[in-house]
C-alpha cells in the first residue's frame, strides 16, 4: 500500500513537472514579443478600437442587412442540426451494438467515419466545401452539418449502447426484427436525451455559424471579416451586438425546449 | 404449440444472481391447448424456466423442441419465426417509459406488420378498437391514450398482460402476472387470461407465487425447487403436505400468500367476453 | 365497469400533431431557403470536376520531407499556443473566480449576501459572459489587426475566450462541490485566501484540474482553426495550401492535425486518470 502510494506521489510530480515543462518550452518557441503588445503603440490602437466598438452604427439601412444576415445565420445554424441529427441517427445505427448477440459487424467502420467527421472543425470543413459549392450559407450549413453528425452520431450511438434493453430485449423475444425493435423500443426510450444533445448542440452551433461566414460562408461572419478588413470597427460592433443578441437568444430557446420535454 | 423438455441444464443469465444456480435436469411434456401453473420459492428458478420454454435463453444442456424443432439449431431468422409464434411476459413489463399506452399494446403485433404499417401505426394508431377491447378486460379502457410512465405499477403490469392479449402467439408464457395486483384485479385478470387461452386454443404457462390461485384454477401445477422439478402433478394431487416441503425453508412465502389475499369466488364475477377480433 | 366518459376511439393527440408538422413545414422552408440549400449544387458538372480533383489530389498526401518537416514544427506551434493560451487564461480566470464564487463569500453566511459584494460578484460574471460569448475567431481578428499576422493574436485570443470559459466553470464546481470546510472554516475567522487554499482547492483540486485539461485540448483544436485568420500555426499553413489548390499538402496536413488531435485526447484522458 504505501509502496503505491509512494509511486502515485512521483507520478504527480513528474507530471506538475511535465506540465511545466510544455508550458515553457512552448513560450519559449513562440517568441511572442509581447513586449511589443504593452507597447504604447498598441494601446493607442486598442483604445482607438474599443472606442468605435462603442458607438455601433445603427442606420436602418445597415440595421436591415443585418437583419438579413441575421436570418442567414440562425438558418444556417438550425438547418446544419437538424441536418446532423438525421445523419447521426442513420450513422449510429451500424455505430451501436444494441445486444450481446448482435454481430455489428458496421460498427468500427461507423465508428471511424464519424471520429473523422467530428475531429475536423467546422471551420477547415467550410474552407473545404468551398471548393466545391462556392461561397455562401450552403458551404456553411454543410460544414456545420458535417461536423455536428460526428459529434451527434456518437453521442447517439453511446446513448443507444447504454440504454435500459428490457423493452428492446422483450421484443426480441417474439420475434420481432431489428429495424423494428430500434423504433418501437429502443427509440422511445433514448429520444429524449438524443434531443437534449441535438438542441444542446444547437446552442454550440448558432455560436460556430455566426464565424464560419468569415471564410466566407455567408451570414454575420461574412459581414464582420468585410467591415473589419476595412477596419470599420463601428459597423463591426453592431454585427458583434447582433451575434451576442443571436447566442442568447438561441441559448434561452434551446434550454426552454430542452425543460419542456422533461415534462 | 406442443413443448418437450429434456433434461435441460440452464443458467440464469449472468447479470442476475450468483452463478452457482442451475436449473437441473428438468424434463417436462406440455400438449398444445393446456394450462400450467409453476410455482416454488423465491429462487426456485421458475423465472429461468420459464425463459428456457421461451427460447429466450439457451440450456447449457439438454433438449428443448418446441413443436418438434430445436430452436437453438435454427439461424437467427427461423429463429426469430418461431419466436413469433409465442409470446413471453416478463414479470417487470416491458413498456418503454414514454410510449402511450396504444402504441405499447400494438407493439405485440409488429412481427405480423409490415415495416410501412408499423411506422403508419407511430403516425395514427391502427389498433385502437383491439386495444380497447383489450384493455377493457382489464378496466383500462380510459388508459389507452395515456403514457406508460403516467400509470401506476398496477396498471402496468395489467397492461403488459393485456399485450399478450393482443398478439397472435398461441403459447404464452407469463411470468407473474399478479405481483402488483390487489385481490379484486387479481382475480379478474387471471380469470380474463385462462378465458382467452381457452377461446383461442393457446398454451398458457404462468409462474405464481400465489399457491391457491394455482391449484385452483390450473389442472397441472409443476412445483419447483433449488433448480429442481419437485413434482409435476394434476391439481387436486397437490395436497397441503407437498406444498409445505416445497416451501420448506420458506414458510413466509406461503403463509403471505396463501391467506385471504386471492379467494377464488366462482359466483361472483362473470368475466366480460371480449370482441377482440382475431389477428390473423 | 366502464367509466362514465367513454373513451373516444379518435387519437387525441392528432390534431396536436397536425399542427406541429405544418409548424415544422412553415419554419424549415424558409430556413432551407435562406441558407441556399441545394445539394444538387455538388453533383454540378463544373462544380463536381472540381471538387473529384481535389479529392484525387489527396492521394497521395505530400510526403516531401522539408514541408513534412515545417509541418511538424507548426503542430508543435499549435500546442504552444494552446498551453501559453491556457496558461493566461488561468492567470485571468482565478482571480476572477476567486472574487465571484459565493463559496468564499461571508455576508452570505447569515443569510442573504450584502449589496456591494453581490455588485461585486455579479461584474465580474458578466465580465466573464461577456469574454466567452465573443467566438475566439472574433478576438482573433482583432488581435490580428493590433498585434499583427502571427500567434500572438492567437495566443490572446485563446487566452481572453477561454478565461471566460474556465471562469464560469470553476465556477460552477466551487458551487456544487462540499461547502461544509469552506463555510466552517471562514465562521471561525479564516480569511478568503486562507479558506480557499485550506479548503476550497483541495475539496475540488481533480475536478478543476480535470476540466482544465480538457480544456487544453479543446485550445488545440481551436489555436489549429484560428490560425486560418492568420493566428499562426497549422491552420495558416492550411489556409496558405488550400489557396494555392494543393490537395496534397491539404491532405497531409489535415492527416498530421487529426493525429494531433487523437494524441492530445488520449494525453488528456491519461492526464485525467491519472488526477483522479
Amino acid at each position: 500500500m504505501l509502496r503505491k502510494e509512494i509511486q502515485s506521489r512521483l507520478n504527480n510530480y513528474f507530471l506538475i513537472v511535465g506540465v511545466l515543462g510544455i508550458t515553457i518550452l512552448s513560450f519559449w518557441s513562440l517568441d511572442l514579443q509581447l513586449s511589443r503588445l504593452f507597447s504604447m503603440k498598441s494601446f493607442q490602437l486598442m483604445a482607438k478600437f474599443f472606442n468605435e466598438l462603442l458607438s455601433p452604427n445603427l442606420s436602418s439601412i445597415f440595421l436591415s442587412k443585418i437583419l438579413v444576415a441575421s436570418i442567414e445565420t440562425i438558418a444556417m445554424s438550425a438547418v446544419g442540426t437538424l441536418f446532423a441529427a438525421v445523419l447521426g441517427i442513420l450513422l449510429a445505427l451500424p455505430a451501436s451494438k444494441t445486444n450481446p448477440n448482435d454481430p455489428a459487424i458496421l460498427r468500427s467502420p461507423a465508428r471511424l467515419l464519424l471520429n473523422a467527421l467530428r475531429s475536423i472543425p467546422e471551420l477547415v470543413w467550410a474552407a473545404l466545401l468551398l471548393i466545391s459549392v462556392g461561397l455562401g450559407p450552403f458551404a456553411g450549413t454543410l460544414a456545420l452539418g458535417l461536423h455536428t453528425t460526428g459529434v451527434l452520431g456518437r453521442l447517439f450511438a453511446e446513448s443507444i449502447e447504454n440504454t435500459n434493453t428490457h423493452s428492446s430485449e422483450s421484443l426480441r423475444f417474439i420475434g420481432v426484427s431489428e429495424l423494428r425493435i430500434f423504433i418501437y423500443a429502443t427509440l422511445p426510450t433514448v429520444l429524449p436525451q438524443l434531443i437534449s444533445y441535438t438542441l444542446y448542440r444547437w446552442e454550440n452551433n448558432i455560436r460556430a455559424a455566426a464565424i464560419l461566414g468569415v471564410v466566407g460562408g455567408g451570414g454575420l461572419g461574412q459581414m464582420l471579416a468585410f467591415h473589419m478588413g476595412l477596419f470599420q470597427m463601428e459597423e463591426a460592433s453592431t454585427i458583434l451586438i447582433s451575434m451576442i443578441g443571436l447566442v442568447v437568444m438561441v441559448d434561452s430557446l434551446s434550454y426552454w425546449l430542452r425543460k419542456s420535454i422533461e415534462r | 404449440m406442443n413443448l418437450d423438455l429434456r433434461k435441460i441444464v440452464a443458467k440464469p443469465p449472468s447479470n442476475q444472481r450468483e452463478t452457482s444456480f442451475r436449473l437441473k435436469d428438468i424434463s417436462l411434456d406440455i400438449q398444445s391447448g393446456e394450462h400450467l401453473a409453476i410455482i416454488g420459492p423465491s429462487g426456485s428458478g421458475k423465472t429461468t424456466l420459464l425463459q428456457v420454454i421461451a427460447a429466450a435463453l439457451k440450456p447449457i444442456s439438454g433438449e428443448l423442441d418446441l413443436d418438434g424443432t430445436n430452436p437453438w439449431g435454427l439461424s437467427v431468422s427461423q429463429l426469430q419465426g418461431l419466436r413469433s409464434k409465442l409470446f413471453y411476459a416478463p414479470q417487470i413489463p416491458p413498456l418503454p417509459p414514454r410510449q402511450r399506452v396504444v402504441t405499447t399494446l400494438s407493439s405485440s403485433r409488429l412481427t405480423g406488420m409490415t415495416l410501412a404499417k408499423s411506422l403508419l401505426n407511430l403516425i395514427y394508431p391502427q389498433h385502437t378498437r383491439d386495444a380497447m377491447s383489450a384493455l377493457d378486460l382489464f378496466d383500462l379502457k380510459e388508459k389507452i391514450w395515456k403514457r406508460v410512465d403516467h400509470l401506476s405499477g398496477g396498471e402496468r403490469q395489467r397492461v403488459g398482460l393485456a399485450r399478450v392479449l393482443m398478439s397472435s402467439a398461441k403459447l404464452w408464457l407469463v411470468d407473474e402476472p399478479l405481483s402488483a395486483l390487489d385481490p379484486k384485479r387479481s382475480k379478474q385478470a387471471i380469470s380474463t387470461l385462462i378465458t382467452e387461452a381457452n377461446e383461442r386454443g393457446a398454451t398458457l404457462i404462468v409462474t405464481l407465487h400465489q399457491v391457491e390461485v394455482a391449484t385452483g384454477k390450473f389442472p397441472r401445477v409443476i412445483g419447483l425447487k433449488d433448480g429442481s422439478l419437485e413434482f409435476d402433478l394434476t391439481a387436486e394431487l397437490v395436497t397441503k403436505d407437498i406444498l409445505h416441503e416445497l416451501y420448506a425453508d420458506h414458510e413466509d412465502e406461503l403463509n403471505s400468500f396463501t391467506t385471504s389475499q386471492v379467494i377464488i369466488d366462482e359466483n361472483l364475477e362473470v368475466p366480460k367476453t371480449s370482441n377482440i377480433c382475431r389477428p390473423q | 365497469m366502464s367509466s362514465m366518459i367513454a373513451p373516444q376511439l379518435r387519437d387525441p393527440a392528432w390534431f396536436a400533431r397536425i399542427r406541429f408538422g405544418l409548424l415544422g413545414i412553415i419554419l424549415l422552408i424558409p430556413a432551407l431557403v435562406a441558407t441556399e440549400f441545394k445539394p444538387w449544387l455538388i453533383f454540378e458538372e463544373q462544380n463536381l470536376k472540381i471538387t473529384l480533383k481535389f479529392l484525387g489530389d489527396f492521394f497521395p498526401p505530400s510526403l516531401d520531407p522539408s514541408f513534412l518537416k515545417m509541418i511538424a514544427m507548426e503542430a508543435w506551434k499549435t500546442i504552444a499556443i494552446a498551453t501559453v493560451g491556457i496558461f493566461l487564461a488561468l492567470i485571468l480566470a482565478i482571480p476572477m473566480t476567486l472574487i465571484s464564487t459565493r463559496v468564499l463569500s461571508i455576508s452570505s453566511l447569515s443569510g442573504k449576501m450584502n449589496l456591494l459584494p453581490f455588485a461585486l460578484r455579479q461584474t465580474i460574471r458578466l465580465i466573464l459572459i461577456f469574454m466567452r460569448s465573443i467566438p475566439e475567431l472574433i478576438w482573433a481578428l482583432v488581435f490580428v489587426r493590433v498585434v499583427g499576422l502571427g500567434p500572438a493574436a492567437g495566443v490572446l485570443a485563446i487566452a481572453l475566450t477561454y478565461a471566460g470559459m474556465l471562469g464560469k466553470i470553476y465556477g460552477e464546481i466551487l458551487e456544487s462541490g462540499n461547502t461544509d470546510s469552506s463555510e466552517s472554516l471562514l465562521r471561525n475567522g479564516a480569511g478568503r485566501l486562507q479558506t480557499f487554499f485550506y479548503a476550497v482547492l483541495p475539496q475540488n483540486l481533480s475536478e478543476l484540474t480535470s476540466y482544465t485539461v480538457y480544456r487544453w485540448e479543446c485550445a488545440i483544436r481551436s489555436s489549429a482553426v484560428l490560425g486560418f485568420v492568420g493566428a499562426g500555426g497549422l491552420g495558416q499553413q492550411m489556409d496558405n495550401s488550400m489557396r494555392m489548390f494543393n490537395g496534397s499538402e491539404v491532405a497531409t496536413i489535415l492527416i498530421i492535425f487529426m493525429i494531433l488531435v487523437a494524441l492530445s485526447d488520449s494525453f488528456s484522458d491519461l492526464l485525467r486518470k491519472q488526477i483522479a
